[in-house]
């Protein structure tokens, strides 16, 4: 499928409304923000150009730093869960029939949901007097508690995350299998080949596209999460649970002015550029290798 | 052996199952619950079984037009999103050009922008164009993550369609136009499907941008229920069953596009 498409410069005009599109409704903003960093703002008429002020004071946030890990901890963890379990599920699901349309809908429920009710929601469901979650895990006899043990406020919100998000990549998977011709399995079949070997050589070389998007809307969508843990732990208790989306927040609108913020947003998008970049290009040479067939990582 | 791995797979289906709508049927629970009940007692089924929390949404202005509101701003976005992403998707999954690759990463960028500190910038500008409080102001904001998602997606579905077709279509005399419409977009009919679907999603739940951008005549729920929420302590009967009339839509959507998720399977064939 890789073999070389025709250059043609006049691709740029179908892709000129998108372009157009984005830079209306991001470009311009993130222009603002850069203006914002570089500034001391007092009030719209006064404001003082302070340069990388800000960018140095919020590099030396020690606060931050710590966010910033628990961060990386997070988004990692719903990484290791969510993409192995979505393409579990997306193999699990029915291919035919009314049952297929059933749990299609069944699995997508929890992605219509918005995202102050999840939290909501779990705010509840985790309660060891009125939640159905809190008063299982208490007939169980763990000493659960989301509001005074850190480490129980960081699974909650995991699991929520995963009770959340998981359908996404098993729907995109789904799609991906769905399309994958059935002369492919026929020839499988015939080979002999395993359903392991199946699923390696056939299905997840096939699943590539979708899956990249998966692992990267997963990951961008996890290292910006706000709402949810916001609602349901209000970042506590402690600092277990404060994200750095919410730390930010915390920032710009409680302790800080504009510009502190501002920098922090900058740098915060830099780090997802970052680490998305790596992913992606990750991803990319390992599926290359898989077509191959000659790389057994 | 097949029988076997068989079971294991609808096990682990039925217990997903299980995990996916165990919360859902809390929410639901809630929702024929008086705020009283749901707070003073654990219990598996409404023991004062009413319907005033849906009443209450039903019969307030200020509830329902926030449905509208938001199926407003959804399909203004979906039918945005969708109509500039495919061009763009085709060109991408069809030609180089210069900086193809870059731009197609930098489209995705533009997704990773947190939110919370972009708000003011955004409210700015739509000040300044004088579409606050207008549904469309949502729309185009809501651009920034739809329409590099949709034009990532299509182009995932449309890589899988062999150029050839493109070929023998122009060799047959075919103009562009014609050809995108007449034979193209009816073979990735399931990638547009599952793009519509996720544009639809993504926007529905969006609060912060949807907040900041409206305050009284196109409101969307999700900035409606947080109203609600910190009005005189937390009203989570209603709020219960405002969640669950949100799942309706998203629900109905998902229940038009199944067939073009689940027949993936014609894409491959020709």
């Amino acid at each position: 499928m890789i073999t070389t498409k025709p250059v043609n410069q006049k691709a740029w005009w179908l892709v000129l409304p998108v372009v157009i599109c984005v830079a209306f409704s991001a470009v311009l903003p993130l222009m603002t923000v850069v203006n914002y960093s570089l500034q001391d703002i007092f009030s719209p008429e006064r404001r003082v150009f302070v340069g990388t002020e800000w960018f140095a004071l919020v590099m030396r946030d020690e606060e931050l730093h710590a966010a910033l890990w628990r961060q990386l901890t997070f988004s990692l963890a719903v990484l290791t869960v969510e993409i192995p379990l979505g393409i579990m599920l997306a193999l699990a699901m029915p291919a035919k029939g009314w049952k297929s349309s059933a749990v299609l809908v069944v699995v997508a429920l929890s992605l219509l949901i918005p995202w102050n009710v999840v939290g909501t929601i779990w705010q509840i469901f985790g309660r060891t007097d009125i939640g159905l979650l809190g008063a299982m895990l208490q007939e169980m006899g763990y000493d659960y508690s989301y509001t005074g043990n850190g480490t129980h406020a960081w699974l909650t919100v995991l699991t929520m995350d995963v009770w959340h998000w998981t359908p996404l990549v098993a729907l995109l998977c789904f799609a991906g299998l769905r399309s994958i011709p059935d002369a492919y399995y026929q020839a499988a079949r015939i080979d002999g080949a395993s359903k392991f070997a199946v699923f390696r050589y056939i299905q997840l070389p096939k699943m590539r596209g979708v899956l990249m998007i998966a692992v990267l809307l997963r990951f961008m969508d996890s290292f910006m999460i706000y709402t949810e843990p916001f609602v349901l732990t209000g970042g506590g208790p402690g600092n277990a649970t404060t994200f750095l989306s919410q730390y930010l927040t915390q920032k710009a609108v409680g302790q800080f002015d504009l510009g502190p913020a501002a920098a922090f947003s900058l740098i915060y998008f830099l780090i997802i550029l970052l680490l998305c970049f790596i992913l992606y290009n990750w991803m990319q040479r390992v599926g290359t290798d898989s077509k191959e067939g000659s790389d057994h990582e | 052996m097949n029988e076997n791995r068989f079971q294991k797979r609808t096990l682990f289906l039925i217990l997903y199952i299980v995990f996916a709508l165990l919360p859902i049927y809390w929410m639901v629970n809630m929702s024929f619950k008086t705020n009283e009940e749901i707070l003073s007692s654990f219990s598996f089924f409404p023991q004062h079984f009413t319907w005033d929390n849906y009443k209450t949404i039903f019969t307030d202005p200020a509830w329902y037009d926030g449905y509208i509101n938001s199926l407003i701003i959804v399909a203004i976005n979906m039918a945005i999103s969708i109509t500039v992403a495919l061009p763009a998707a085709y060109a991408f999954s069809r030609y180089s050009f210069i900086g193809d690759k870059h731009l197609f990463f930098w489209l995705l960028t533009n997704r990773m922008t947190p939110p919370a500190v972009f708000l003011l910038p955004f409210f700015q500008l739509y000040s300044t164009l004088g579409l606050m409080d207008t549904h469309l102001a949502v729309a185009l904001a809501h651009l920034v993550f739809n329409v590099p998602l949709a034009v990532w997606i299509l182009e995932g579905f449309m890589s899988g369609i062999p150029r050839e077709i493109d070929e023998t279509a122009y060799i047959d005399g075919y103009s562009f136009p014609r050809f995108f419409l007449t034979i193209f977009l009816p073979l990735i009919k399931a990638g547009v499907g599952v793009t519509a679907f996720f544009c639809f999603m993504f926007s529905w739940v969006e609060l912060l941008l949807a907040r900041t951008l409206t305050s009284v005549d196109a409101k969307p729920i999700v900035a409606t229920m947080t109203r609600t929420v910190s009005a005189s302590g937390m009203d989570w009967a209603t709020l219960a069953a405002a969640g669950v009339l949100t799942i309706v839509p998203g629900a109905i959507v998902i229940w038009f596009v199944r067939h073009y998720i689940a027949k993936g399977f014609a894409m491959g064939r020709v």
